[in-house]
């Protein structure tokens, strides 16, 4: 299989095109001065190729907002599962998002399979967009090692002065380059500039956080149960916005809403807060999680130990969303280099 | 968005028809059940179910019955909420949503042959009804057997018919203690804590399964340990909120693990450097 080609800037609305032909397309859209949304795309002019990460990432497709499980009837008791899925293109998606799907993923891969999600996200082809430099202050892909792109696409775009020069990442990413007649195959000079330009990104990404990549797991062990969190989260309002955007957060609740006619009704999944005051709260009143502080290092460990322990991934991607989208303005930069200035590794 | 349905999923209910019910106190109900399609539930003792009322929600149950009966399960039901309210104002026939069982199966070959310590606190009993019929029907497979239960008031003492069957006929010590005692009651008062120090135990041989309200367990293993019984040979069921009971929503996390998968019921080692879980 071929694996890298070449596409002239000016043919990439007609790329776009050819993807609309076959699949819907959602793509970054600019919706205030510094705030970007995928949305589903009718008018391909709308797309912002260069963007801030966008308010929700991609998970919005894999995981959605509000998802049916289950329908039921309560007359014939009769319940049937429930997949939503839909066939979509995402076009653009940063380097940082790529690696919180593969988070999602490892979390829903593992027994009991998550089937809704597995099935939903067979469906949906990725197309990602490789970040040249930093997006802005509050990203910390430097330290996550999250600016270069390894995996979880069909296809990936890095950008050139004149061209995009793209990488196969599956067979489905293969048939669509090759359906659209589009491409021409890279030579040398293409492999050239992209060494040339993963040496410079190396250049310009440089770890945010004063640890090494190694040491982030051991900083939050020894954080976890002493007064090195003192004043941190002081300020934090428990509005759960940072688990909302947060590409790896994948937390939810399950409820039951029932028709008008009382009759047919479904459970549904909805996202759901670690941040929330009755998240860890049980039936007979204790609450395990009561105070704000507990809630946001649980969120802390769910980043940076837990998963390591488990999946042997951090689930932080760098993209800095939790930072920019504090209404504390508390930074994820900030609060780690003050870990990493009380505690001794 | 498209649909498309599937035959099984994690959140797949199987029908149960309840058999039997009756009032253990005002709030707290005994259901017995059996899947309309006459399997039995293949469960170990410590695990549990989700019960599901279509049109309001979902609750995780311990399942009270021992596996060695079959034919039917049993649940106890405390009435808390919109969930639990409902299944309350179900009656004998009625139908009801079952998932699981959920959790871990702990190997029972562990305990066998042990001396076996039960520390009950109030609601506790339920889930250690399980363990403690498994170790009667198989009587003869472990040594001493000491059930303790801690209760507020006698009132709230629940199963009190076995409790004298227990405490009858079948070999076996059981003792029990009230928070605040009404006029009639003869027995102990005090914490279920009290009960601990005045029994006798061969500490290599015994195993202590304890159940009760979060508060209870730091006081109840502390007195265990004092007793000489081995870190491993502490084995505690724990309560969190539970939503998916597949390990995927995050309610019930503690620390590492997660309570529904990898729970509820640890032994104490596993735990006792856990940040979150005493």
């Amino acid at each position: 299989m071929q694996r890298y080609y070449v596409l002239n800037k000016n043919k990439l609305i007609n790329f776009l095109s050819f993807i609309q032909s076959r699949s819907k397309l959602a793509a970054p859209v600019k919706k205030g001065e510094k705030s970007y949304a995928f949305e589903y795309i009718t008018d391909l002019e709308k797309i912002a190729l260069h963007y801030l990460p966008t308010i929700l990432p991609v998970k919005k497709y894999f995981l959605p907002q509000r998802e049916t499980l289950i329908e039921f009837n309560k007359k014939t008791r009769k319940t049937t599962h429930v997949i939503e899925f839909e066939e979509l293109t995402l076009f653009g998606v940063h380097t940082c998002d790529l690696v919180g799907m593969q988070c999602l993923n490892a979390v829903m891969v593992e027994d009991p399979k998550d089937i809704n999600y597995l099935e939903r996200k067979n469906k949906l082809t990725v197309i990602a967009f490789e970040c040249n430099s930093y997006c802005d202050e509050h990203a910390t892909c430097g330290i996550m090692r999250t600016f270069i792109p390894s995996s979880g696409y069909d296809i990936l775009f890095t950008e050139f002065d004149t061209y995009f020069l793209i990488h196969i990442g599956t067979t489905k990413g293969s048939e669509i380059v090759n359906e659209s007649r589009l491409f021409d195959v890279a030579q040398k000079e293409h492999f050239d500039e992209l060494n040339k330009l993963r040496k410079r990104k190396e250049e310009i990404f440089k770890p945010e956080i004063n640890a090494s990549y190694d040491e982030l797991k051991k900083l939050m062990e020894r954080a976890c149960c002493t007064g090195a969190w003192e004043g941190i989260f002081d300020k934090c309002l428990s509005c759960g916005t940072c688990t909302n955007v947060c590409p790896t957060c994948y937390c939810f609740d399950i409820n039951d809403d029932i028709d008008l006619n009382l009759l047919n009704g479904c459970r549904m999944r909805t996202w759901d807060s670690c941040q929330n005051e009755g998240f860890a709260k049980v039936a007979g009143g204790e609450n395990f999680r009561e105070e704000r502080k507990n809630r946001q290092v649980h969120r802390y460990m769910r980043k940076f130990k837990y998963p390591v322990d488990k999946y042997n991934m951090y689930f932080c991607t760098g993209c800095g969303r939790c930072s920019r989208a504090c209404v504390a303005k508390i930074s994820l930069k900030e609060t780690m280099n003050l870990l990493s200035e009380r505690i001794k590794l | 968005m498209n649909k498309k349905t599937i035959k099984h999923s994690s959140y797949t209910l199987k029908p149960a028809h309840i058999i039997e019910t009756k009032y253990l106190t005002d709030d707290i109900k005994y259901f017995k059940l059996r899947f309309t399609d006459g399997t039995d539930l293949d469960y170990t003792p410590g695990q549990f179910v989700m019960v599901s009322m279509c049109g309001v929600g979902e609750v995780p149950i311990s399942i009270s019955s021992t596996p060695t009966r079959k034919g039917f399960f049993e649940l106890v039901i405390r009435k808390a909420g919109k969930v639990t309210s409902d299944i309350h104002s179900l009656k004998t026939g009625d139908k009801i949503g079952i998932r699981g069982p959920m959790g871990r199966k702990i190997p029972l070959s562990t305990i066998e042959g042990k001396d076996l310590i039960f520390v009950a606190g109030g609601l506790g009993i339920v889930p250690l009804r399980s363990f403690i019929d498994f170790v009667l029907d198989n009587r003869r497979d472990f040594g001493k057997v000491e059930i303790l239960l801690g209760c507020k008031t006698p009132e709230e003492i629940l199963f009190k018919d076995e409790i004298k069957d227990w405490e009858e006929t079948l070999n076996v010590e059981f003792n029990c203690t009230v928070d605040k005692a009404d006029p009639k009651w003869k027995g102990n008062v005090g914490l279920i804590t009290s009960l601990i120090p005045s029994i006798f135990v061969y500490p290599e041989r015994t195993y202590a399964i304890v159940c009760g309200p979060p508060i209870m367990y730091k006081f109840v293993i502390k007195a265990l340990l004092e007793k000489g019984i081995k870190e491993d040979h502490i084995i505690l069921s724990l309560e969190r909120h539970m939503k998916c009971g597949v390990g995927k929503c995050g309610h019930c996390q503690i620390g590492n693990y997660y309570c529904c998968q990898d729970g509820p019921v640890f032994f104490y080692h596993e735990i006792k450097n856990n940040w979150e879980a005493l």
